[in-house]
């Protein structure tokens, strides 16, 4: 009798040791599966992190040893370098002008395309030509030419008698060059537009046009307020990465002229890599992480009140 | 007749103003070809006043005794490298995440995503310094290295969305057919997933093609730069600048980018459209 009870557990033991063990193995092989991106998650993103961390306060020249200086990197930033407050300037300067007007530009044409028309999908692909070329030296290259002194631009403005200058030396106009540059780059937010505006279902416009709304009210009654999540998902994406924008100005002005194009990526590249301040450098990255983290918490947060999700459920 | 009147119209101005998006293109184009005396006199034009093919063979001799070839060269192999690289671990990492389970898969998956908007400055100093000490400055190790181990969260992101898309009784039925893990993502996922890894695969030619920064930080032997470093080359304010294989060189640094365009341009205006690729 004895025996057979203990054989009994037994059996339930091995059982469910067999199946603790299968749970193991299935939780290995499920780690096995995304170890590729845990390791670089754990040794290039987050051990960085601490190290950024940690460089940022520290004096650091890739010589001697890192040394400690407590704050005193952020307190020199803040307080003891103009340069700074520059490039956060030109920087703010850019995301706040050429997000709206890219995604302005990238809605208007979006709209022109959702119609199905003869020669629609062939004007969609030049029209997103210029944005898969966008980030290439190639293009930084054109742009110089094209809006410098004798280039094309001001090749254009003789015809009407006007007279150029050299809009990428120029104080008042390079950064509005620049500006420009990523304005024509529309392309991707205009596809993500017009997959959105082919969401919308037609009867929304039917009944509206029953009810004699006119053009200019359905835009901003069912267009805009069913566009919201896509408008929120365009600016979010374009939001970061216009802080971070660093190949244009690098090349085309390096900064110049007087640091009116002095992008914050650029700062921070100049004082690690060509000033090996790298610990400067670091916390100058962990503000900018700040300030990214700041601006998406601030639309995310705004999301409630002006993205409108159709199933609430379905976000 | 109202519809025809209006339909001109927008045909009038969408060629108009598309004409205005891509003359800087071919304005490059048409300068490529230009004496250097027209780049200058005739900034404007679209016609060279002569062809001169000679930019391009001249543009292609290089610097020294490098040529272009050598940086082509090297871009391929680094793009090459780093679209396989970005293919292999994307899509087991997103196939962990959307079909299996596991402790901790919850928080991981938000570090995932919270990597997406990471400003990559973070960790460009101590990554940098870590290339440096363990003597990688000066190889594609840095450059390529990083696509193996899911260097894009953003790719695992949208594979991970594609691949939650599937049925899972697909899964299911191989599981009862005796299939084991491994062989459901090989023979199942896999082959289903073809339309995310095309865009996968030619979003990460494209920025590893164009990509600048990178190499500028870990390269510094021109035997080793890619197209990007090559093409700077010709603006270095030590030389003088040669505007005509400047630009010869340009149009040829674009030819890949156009080449993958023209054939696949669906996957790729779908890609954006549906899964909102920058």
């Amino acid at each position: 009798m004895q025996s057979e009870t203990s054989v009994l557990t037994d059996k339930k033991v091995t059982k469910r040791s067999k199946a603790l063990h299968k749970g193991w193995k299935k939780e290995l092989i499920a780690y096995a599966f995304i170890s590729p991106w845990l390791l670089g998650f754990l040794g290039f993103i987050i051990g960085p992190m601490i190290a950024s961390l940690y460089l940022s306060f520290t004096d650091y020249d890739m010589l001697s040893s890192p040394s400690w200086v407590g704050l005193q990197n952020y307190i020199t930033m803040f307080t003891d370098d103009s340069r700074f407050w520059t490039s956060l300037k030109v920087t703010f300067t850019f995301v706040f002008i050429s997000v709206p007007f890219k995604l302005a530009f990238a809605l208007f044409v979006a709209m022109l395309f959702v119609k199905a028309r003869r020669g629609v999908g062939l004007y969609r692909s030049v029209y997103y030509i210029p944005s898969i070329v966008g980030g290439s030296v190639a293009v930084a290259v054109m742009w110089k030419q094209l809006f410098g002194r004798e280039g094309a631009i001001n090749g254009i403005l003789s015809y009407f008698g006007i007279e150029g200058q050299n809009w990428i030396a120029s104080p008042d106009y390079a950064l509005s060059t620049l500006i420009i540059l990523v304005v024509w780059q529309f392309g991707s937010p205009m596809l993500i537009f017009l997959a959105g505006l082919k969401q919308i279902p037609t009867e929304l416009y039917e009944a509206a046009a029953v009810d004699g709304a006119s053009k200019f009210s359905q835009f901003f009654k069912i267009t805009i307020p069913m566009l919201t999540p896509v408008i929120f998902f365009n600016l979010v994406m374009q939001m970061i990465s216009g802080f971070m924008t660093f190949t244009q100005s690098f090349l085309i002005t390096a900064g110049g002229p007087l640091d009116r194009t002095l992008f914050y990526a650029v700062y921070l590249y100049e004082k690690g890599f060509t000033h090996f301040q790298m610990g400067y450098a670091s916390a100058m990255a962990w503000i900018l992480l700040i300030i990214v983290a700041v601006f998406t918490a601030l639309i995310f947060k705004s999301s409630s009140a002006w993205v409108y999700y159709e199933s609430e459920g379905g976000k | 007749m109202k519809q025809t009147k209006s339909d001109i119209f927008f045909h009038v101005f969408v060629i108009g103003f598309g004409l205005l998006m891509i003359y800087p293109i071919f304005w490059t184009l048409a300068s490529s070809l230009k004496p250097e005396s027209d780049i200058f006199k005739n900034a404007a034009s679209l016609f060279p006043s002569e062809f001169k093919w000679d930019n391009y063979a001249l543009g292609w001799a290089g610097f020294g005794d490098i040529t272009f070839g050598t940086f082509f060269l090297n871009s391929s192999i680094v793009t090459v490298l780093v679209v396989i690289g970005t293919l292999i671990s994307s899509t087991l990492v997103a196939f962990g995440f959307a079909r299996l389970h596991f402790k901790f898969k919850r928080v991981l998956f938000v570090c995932l995503l919270a990597t997406i908007m990471l400003p990559h400055q973070v960790t460009l100093i101590p990554q940098y310094i870590m290339f440096h000490k363990i003597g990688w400055v000066n190889t594609f190790y840095p450059l390529v290295v990083p696509a193996f181990i899911g260097g894009v969260p953003f790719f695992i992101f949208l594979m991970v969305q594609f691949i939650r898309g599937i049925p899972r009784e697909l899964d299911e039925a191989a599981i009862i057919d005796g299939c084991s893990t491994f062989g459901i993502f090989w023979n199942i996922i896999l082959p289903l997933t073809k339309p995310a890894l095309a865009t996968v695969a030619i979003f990460s030619f494209y920025w590893t093609w164009d990509d600048f920064m990178t190499p500028l930080i870990y390269l510094n032997d021109t035997k080793l730069f890619t197209v990007s470093l090559g093409l700077r080359l010709f603006s270095d304010p030590s030389a003088v600048t040669a505007w005509g294989p400047l630009f010869a060189m340009s149009i040829a640094s674009l030819i890949p980018t156009f080449l993958i365009f023209l054939f696949f341009q669906k996957h790729l205006v779908e890609g954006v459209a549906t899964t909102g690729i920058k």
